[in-house]
């Protein structure tokens, strides 16, 4: 098993902050707009460099998405800062027409994604943006794992033509990724080559399946572990190519199984290898207040679960 | 640009007619009411390049909100030199570019944003007038939106952030013929005084009492353009008739939303003489 480093715990949405930051120095096109939440998403320092290319629009998410749709033509690339909540279900027509079906070069940039947001509750802890963004045609999905990974993702998005989702999250996680790394949207990242689970995470819950693969390799079990921080467009051809050799897989995401992660690899299962899947998932649930640790545990998104899922999974093979 | 006005309206209006007939759908009675300014923007006031360009730069630009008046957009644009006037004979069909509601999707020259889910133009628009200032571009952002789509709440989210942030290269139009689809627009939600609500917000508000004459459109829209870049975003509330020029179409919302059968058909093409060749 690889070992991997915990080079100090940081918060994603502070390498999307310094990755916007790097940007603003940069790329003359990159716009930034928030509403109203300059601090959580880490976007203060970009405001300071650029106050002309800095736009706060207040409580008003719709008018923001629809402004970053106009930002586009004439060649600016806009990205929206507001919590995942706030960039998905509460602006999802404003994206779908606007955004999506007018092919525009927005990114939408959201913040404190899953129960890990902590103890605001619910009304915040959204668990279903990725199923919302993947179904809208021609939008691109990602969700990074740590500091490194958020900062270099929100670096090369601002290279990639056409809309994207990008997701990270309030809390403080271990960041372990080369902090050189060579983001490339929609391929997979082998983490660690196994012979009996694959197992295929992404966000918070790729650092639970770093530690669960080490607790698995202890009771005889080799996990290969893949990082899948893009979502749509789906690498199969690295879980395929791993499922041939190890004949199932565990799913695991800080998210509701109902379109997350795992259904869109069920889909390429099923189509390809139909191989016994286990899901490391919220239930069909909202969250709750709590802090992310709490919570990872009652709702089983941490490296217990994916331990529980993947002795489970082995055995219907 | 050198063309006869009320002859481009005409065929304008008989354009409208025969694409919503000939596909039994489609929206006649507003498309009707913003004939004379669609030609007139695009004819007399619009600086644009024909070579469709996304991005738009150093041209004015139009935004169209209110969707589902497609056909006055693409008859304009066709008539205009954007593409093929014939092509309009595609209007809903399958694999065309002239989409039920406009579209970028298929390419169709002229068209910078979807529309149809209503509310959405005024804030593109906001966001292209940034985008202009922000590559230090002098030219103009339009837009236009129906009176009932005032009702959709991110009008106003749009509406305060204009003026806060001094928008002053925008001159949106508002379509008051005072009707929607239930009825008329005091009955299915009134929405009080438009004209003191704009100006309460910040923003310059002028007036278009006859909103299907020529000259008027003409004066008013070449006094706005003279006025922007003076801190205020601005707009035109303009008094239209649905369905304009069509007798048995206007003083009625009842032909926001269908096509006229053949016999309607040949009565409003009668009062609309061909002037430019049917496409």
């Amino acid at each position: 098993m690889i070992k991997y480093i915990d080079t100090g715990k940081k918060d994603t949405r502070s390498g999307f902050g310094d990755g916007l930051t790097q940007l603003g120095r940069n790329n003359k096109n990159v716009v930034a707009l928030c509403a109203d939440l300059t601090g959580s998403l880490k976007m203060n320092e970009f405001k300071k460099e650029n106050p002309d290319k800095f736009i706060q629009v207040g409580i008003a998410e719709a008018n923001m998405m629809g402004i970053a749709a106009g930002l586009t033509i004439g060649g600016k690339i806009p990205f929206t800062g507001t919590f995942a909540n706030f960039s998905t279900g509460r602006v999802y027509d404003q994206i779908r027409q606007s955004i999506a079906y007018s092919d525009k070069n927005v990114k939408i940039c959201a913040s404190h994604a899953g129960v890990t947001l902590g103890e605001d509750g619910a009304t915040h802890q959204i668990l279903e943006d990725i199923g919302l963004m993947k179904m809208l045609p021609g939008m691109t999905v990602i969700n990074t794992c740590d500091y490194n990974q958020t900062k270099a993702a929100t670096i090369e998005i601002a290279k990639y033509m056409g809309p994207v989702y990008l997701r990270f999250g309030r809390p403080k996680v271990a960041n372990f990724t080369p902090e050189d790394q060579k983001f490339e949207i929609g391929k997979g990242v082998m983490l660690n080559q196994g012979n009996d689970v694959t197992i295929v995470a992404t966000g918070h819950l790729v650092w639970e399946a770093i530690k669960a693969g080490e607790e698995l390799l202890k009771i005889g079990i080799s996990a290969e572990i893949i990082n899948i921080h893009t979502i749509k467009p789906l690498d199969s051809k690295i879980i395929l190519n791993s499922v041939r050799k190890t004949g199932c897989l565990v799913s695991a995401e800080e998210h509701n199984y109902h379109g997350g992660l795992g259904e869109s690899i069920s889909r390429i299962l099923a189509q390809n290898n139909p191989v016994p899947q286990s899901f490391v998932a919220t239930n069909d649930t909202f969250g709750e207040s709590g802090t992310p640790e709490q919570l990872m545990e009652k709702y089983g998104l941490n490296s217990q679960a994916i331990i529980k899922s993947a002795t489970e999974v082995i055995k219907k093979k | 640009m050198d063309i006869n006005l009320i002859n481009l309206t005409n065929q304008i209006r008989r354009d409208i007619l025969r694409m919503v007939h000939q596909v039994n759908s489609g929206h006649p009675g507003g498309s009707l009411g913003c004939v004379e300014y669609l030609a007139v923007l695009y004819f007399k006031i619009m600086k644009i390049d024909l070579e469709f360009n996304m991005n738009g730069i150093n041209e004015d630009l139009f935004f169209l909100s209110n969707g589902h008046i497609s056909p006055v957009f693409y008859s304009t644009l066709s008539r205009r030199g954007y593409f093929p006037i014939s092509e309009l004979n595609t209007f809903r069909k399958i694999n065309s570019r002239l989409q039920g509601h406009p579209t970028t999707h298929e390419g169709l020259p002229g068209i910078r944003i979807a529309s149809g889910s209503l509310g959405q133009g005024m804030s593109v628009s906001i966001g292209a007038a940034l985008s202009k200032k922000l590559n230090n571009d002098k030219s103009t952002v339009f837009a236009l939106l129906g009176d009932g789509e005032l009702q959709e709440g991110q009008n106003w989210e749009a509406i305060m952030f204009a003026a806060a942030k001094k928008v002053d290269n925008l001159i949106v139009t508002i379509d008051l013929n005072g009707k929607q689809i239930d009825g008329s627009t005091d009955d299915v939600l009134p929405m009080g005084n438009i004209d003191e609500k704009f100006k309460s917000f910040g923003w310059e508000v002028l007036e278009i009492k006859e909103g299907n004459n020529i000259d008027k459109i003409l004066d008013t829209l070449t006094y706005a353009k003279s006025i922007t870049g003076k801190s205020k975003p601005i707009v035109i509330l303009m008094h239209t008739e649905m369905g304009n020029g069509v007798d048995f179409m206007m003083n009625t919302h009842a032909w926001h939303g269908i096509a006229p059968n053949d016999e309607q058909l040949e009565n409003a093409l009668n009062q609309n003489p061909e002037t430019l060749g049917d496409y």
